[in-house]
């Protein structure tokens, strides 16, 4: 047939990288295609660092500031919250904080924040996204009668410590997040960004 | 176990084939066992190139929906989101500008081609006429799409374009608002034009362009020569039933037809990377300003696309005779079948008046499409413009008259294709 | 006829040459040349230096954002907020006007408009013309009038670099309008003309910029581009003078 007197060898070869050059073409035209999906820059800019004033935040007080469409809570805890912290670890699922993603490295530790008493997290429980509700008190509540301060997430009960861990026997799987954050100076927050920009 | 990837793959096929018996003939009618003239030339790669064209078109137009915005209050800032802020997004609109344009560039010289070679003829004439519907929604398509980006070009060329209608008797005036829904273009032109720029008409082109392939199909393939491949002699090395004169279009217009797309995404690539604008042509200047109603720009002008035409409304001193006009010389290639009464195809061997006559053709085309898009205020411009847009219909006056009363004395037409190249 | 491959690349580019060089001659009409060039950062960093002392107090660049500024032009964030930056807007945001439009309109007739597109729109030759166009017209609101742009309602916000000049025009005759016929130093400015020119040039080529960030980046990418298609073209050229062996 139509075989007579033709080097396949050839004719494989060049169908062959013809082809592996057209498709690697065609991989690479899709790469606008799909970044083009990226956060836009106007998207970055909304979503960009916050400046959080702490300067008239008492102790015990919480506020509360956005960050890309996410409740971000600064608590100043008191002495009393701090000590309980401890107390709690054997009721906790991750009393160590040892799931890597739910918080920056600098705050992988006991208080989970940079300075032991502010206290910085994203106010969604990490069950299904619900914000919970802040019960900063020591004393036995309806849904723990050995409350020790933390949040209650009224959707399907999930209680969190005073650092934002999970407790044990409850829907959410991890502790809440901390979210990348650095101090501008002793009164100011910059919320978004683990370091200073350069 | 290369044996049981056979297997595997052979009871694929099986299994596929048991369900959809008629896809396996259906690709072998339109690809391996289609065939077609082996001495095609340069001028049989323009339909292929638009089918990438049209491709490139719908990919980049979804992404380019993803970003824009249909309202009148948003639509300019919006294209320009998609220029700066979304990433590649400018790439994406460039590839999208510039193909509208090698569109055109591609759909007319695929057009001349068919009346170069006279593939408009018996048994040609529904491919022919299902092409004409295809320029005429692709030249909607433009026009909408056009509109889109609101710039002081889309908004005052929308308002020239629709207020053409309303040189139709009684029911102009209505007819323009409807269009409009609104007394001037506005957010609802925009929106309504957004809805058949990007659904609608791609829709109804998409069909076109199917049914323009199955209809070539069926009769098979004009060539340079003109000759009818189907009615020469038989076999050939791949069949004995094919024309002598075919040649399986895969692989072997497959790959032509792949070197060719390269040379023509070349092009494309240079245009999209260094010449996004062409010069004014393919993105014009005052459409980087927002549309203003109360302000008309100097030098209104439509797309280089449809200046032929525009320029035939301008130089007929009167609006309604002026849009008739316009719209007859596109009405009147949907006739070139039957007005062309000649034996003989390809202008090979045509005598030489048609010769003459097409290239006069031509260059009318080209002219006026230079003076449309020029300001139109030169009087000695009008004058020649006349003459042209008289030129231009007196081609298919003069093909009719050639060919149905014996004056065109022809060349012999050789029994089989002449080589290939 | 029958060998078309040497003729497809004359055949296009003769094409694409018909339809661009005829454009792009007719947009150059009577401007000088701005010689503004995109690869000058140098020029370009010194132009939008200029723009924002001597531009953006009246003209905003709603779609230019001081980020990309500071990505493009090799600028560090600090260097634009300290320099660049006299509106107090996030590092993100867009480059808003200082002066309300309201203002603009009760002083100068009109809005001042906003800049971003407007090399695209005009030309950057025009630009750079337009900067040293300016001349004294007692006849105008604000005394000033501009050749490139009659009646412009502005005035020369560079007149102290530039210095003051006024236009020699020859009389109107007949039905023939006044024909411009130079310009006259009446007052100088603290920039030498050859300085001044760099000036208007580093402006114009800062707004051509900002007319299409995109441009800093399609040629250099565009070659890449080129090359690989380049490549694929000729490997699809050796397959098909491979398969057409067959054809006889």
């Amino acid at each position: 047939m139509a075989n007579d007197g033709v080097d396949k060898g050839r004719r494989r070869f060049l169908t062959a990288t013809t082809a592996v050059v057209g498709g690697a073409g065609i991989a690479m035209a899709a790469v606008p295609f799909i970044k083009s999906w990226q956060p836009s820059a106007r998207a970055k800019t909304a979503g960009a660092p916050v400046e959080a004033d702490i300067s008239k935040l008492e102790v015990g007080q919480m506020v509360t500031y956005e960050w890309r469409g996410q409740p971000i809570w600064i608590i100043h805890r008191t002495q009393a919250q701090l000590d309980a912290l401890p107390s709690q670890d054997s009721r906790l699922k991750d009393p160590n904080s040892s799931v890597e993603d739910q918080q920056p490295k600098f705050a992988q530790n006991e208080h989970r924040s940079r300075k032991p008493e502010l206290l910085v997290l994203v106010g969604l429980c990490t069950h299904l996204g619900c914000s919970p509700k802040f019960h900063g008190e020591l004393v036995p509540e309806p849904f723990d009668p050995d409350w020790k301060g933390g949040f209650f997430c009224p959707c399907h009960k999930s209680r969190f410590d005073m650092a934002g861990r999970v407790y044990d026997g409850v829907p959410a799987p991890t502790n809440l997040v901390v979210p990348p954050y650095y101090f501008i100076d002793d009164t100011h927050i910059m919320i978004g960004a683990a370091e200073g920009a350069a | 176990m290369a044996n049981r990837l056979t297997q595997a793959v052979t009871g694929m096929q099986e299994w596929f084939n048991d369900r959809a018996p008629s896809f396996g003939p259906f690709y072998a009618k339109h690809m391996t066992s289609y065939y077609a003239p082996k001495n095609f030339n340069i001028w049989y790669i323009f339909g292929v190139l638009s089918m990438v064209v049209l491709i490139n078109q719908i990919v980049t137009g979804i992404f380019l929906t993803m970003f824009f915005k249909p309202s009148a209050a948003e639509a300019f800032a919006s294209v320009e989101y998609i220029m700066r802020d979304v990433e590649w997004g400018w790439l994406i609109r460039y590839m999208h500008s510039t193909g509208a344009s090698a569109f055109f560039v591609v759909v007319y010289i695929h057009m001349f081609r068919g009346v170069m070679y006279g593939s408009y003829k018996k048994p040609r004439e529904l491919v022919w006429l299902l092409g004409m519907l295809i320029y005429l929604v692709l030249m909607a398509e433009a026009f909408m799409g056009y509109v889109l980006p609101w710039g002081q070009m889309s908004f005052w060329g929308a308002k020239v374009i629709i207020s053409l209608f309303g040189a139709i008797p009684y029911v102009g005036t209505a007819l323009t608002e409807w269009i409009m829904g609104d007394y001037l273009p506005s957010d609802a032109t925009l929106n309504r034009f957004f809805a058949l720029h990007v659904i609608a008409l791609p829709l109804v082109l998409l069909l076109l362009v199917v049914l323009h392939i199955f209809a070539l199909h069926e009769v098979g393939s004009n060539n340079p020569d003109g000759v009818e491949i189907k009615k020469g002699p038989k076999g050939n090395r791949w069949s004995s039933s094919a024309p002598a004169d075919g040649i399986p279009f895969h692989p072997y217009f497959t790959v032509k037809d792949t070197f060719y797309t390269g040379c023509f995404l070349l092009i494309c690539a240079f245009i999209i990377f260094f010449q996004p604008t062409f010069g004014g042509l393919f993105l014009e200047h005052d459409n980087f300003i927002e549309a203003n109603r109360l302000v008309t720009p100097v030098h209104i002008k439509p797309t280089w696309y449809y200046t032929p035409f525009y320029a035939m409304l301008r130089v007929v001193p009167n609006k309604l005779a002026g849009v008739l006009t316009m719209f007859s010389a596109i009405l009147v290639l949907f006739f070139l079948p039957w007005l062309d009464r000649g034996k003989v195809k390809s202008w090979r061997y045509r005598g030489t008046g048609f010769r003459v006559a097409l290239f006069v053709l031509g260059i009318c085309f080209v002219w006026l499409g230079k003076i449309g898009s020029g300001p139109g205020t030169d009087p000695v411009e009008t004058i020649i413009g006349r003459f042209l847009t008289a030129a231009y219909f007196g081609f298919f006056i003069f093909l009719w008259v050639y060919t149905a009363f014996g004056f065109e004395k022809t060349k012999a037409v050789p029994e089989r294709v002449n080589g290939h190249d | 006829m029958h060998k078309s491959h040497p003729w497809i690349a004359g055949f296009l580019l003769a094409l694409s040459l018909g339809f661009a060089l005829p454009a792009a001659a007719a947009e150059e009409g009577g401007l000088a040349p701005s010689n503004a060039n995109l690869a000058d950062t140098g020029s370009l960093q010194n132009g939008a230096k200029l723009f924002m002392n001597y531009c953006s107090g009246c003209h905003s660049l709603q779609l230019m954002r001081y980020s990309r500024i500071a990505e493009d032009l090799d600028l560090s964030e600090d260097q634009v907020m300290n320099n660049l930056n006299f509106t107090g807007v996030n590092f993100g945001e867009r480059i808003p006007p200082s002066m309300n439009s309201v203002d603009g309109k009760t002083w100068f007739g009109a809005a001042p408009p906003d800049l971003s597109l407007m090399a695209r729109a005009k030309g950057v030759d025009y630009v750079f013309n337009y900067l040293k166009s300016f001349y004294l017209d007692a006849s105008r609101p604000v005394g000033w009038n501009n050749t490139v742009f009659p009646n412009a309602s502005m005035p020369n916000p560079l007149w102290e670099l530039q210095g003051v000049q006024t236009a020699k025009f020859k009389a109107a005759e007949g039905s023939e309008p006044a024909q411009f016929e130079g310009f006259e130093v009446h007052r100088a400015g603290t920039l030498k003309p050859e300085e001044f020119d760099k000036v208007a040039r580093d402006i114009a080529n800062f707004l051509q910029y900002a007319a299409e960030p995109a441009a800093m980046q399609r040629k250099s990418i565009g070659i890449w581009v080129l090359l690989f298609l380049a490549t694929f073209t000729l490997l699809a050229y050796f397959l098909k003078q491979e398969y057409w062996k067959d054809v006889h």
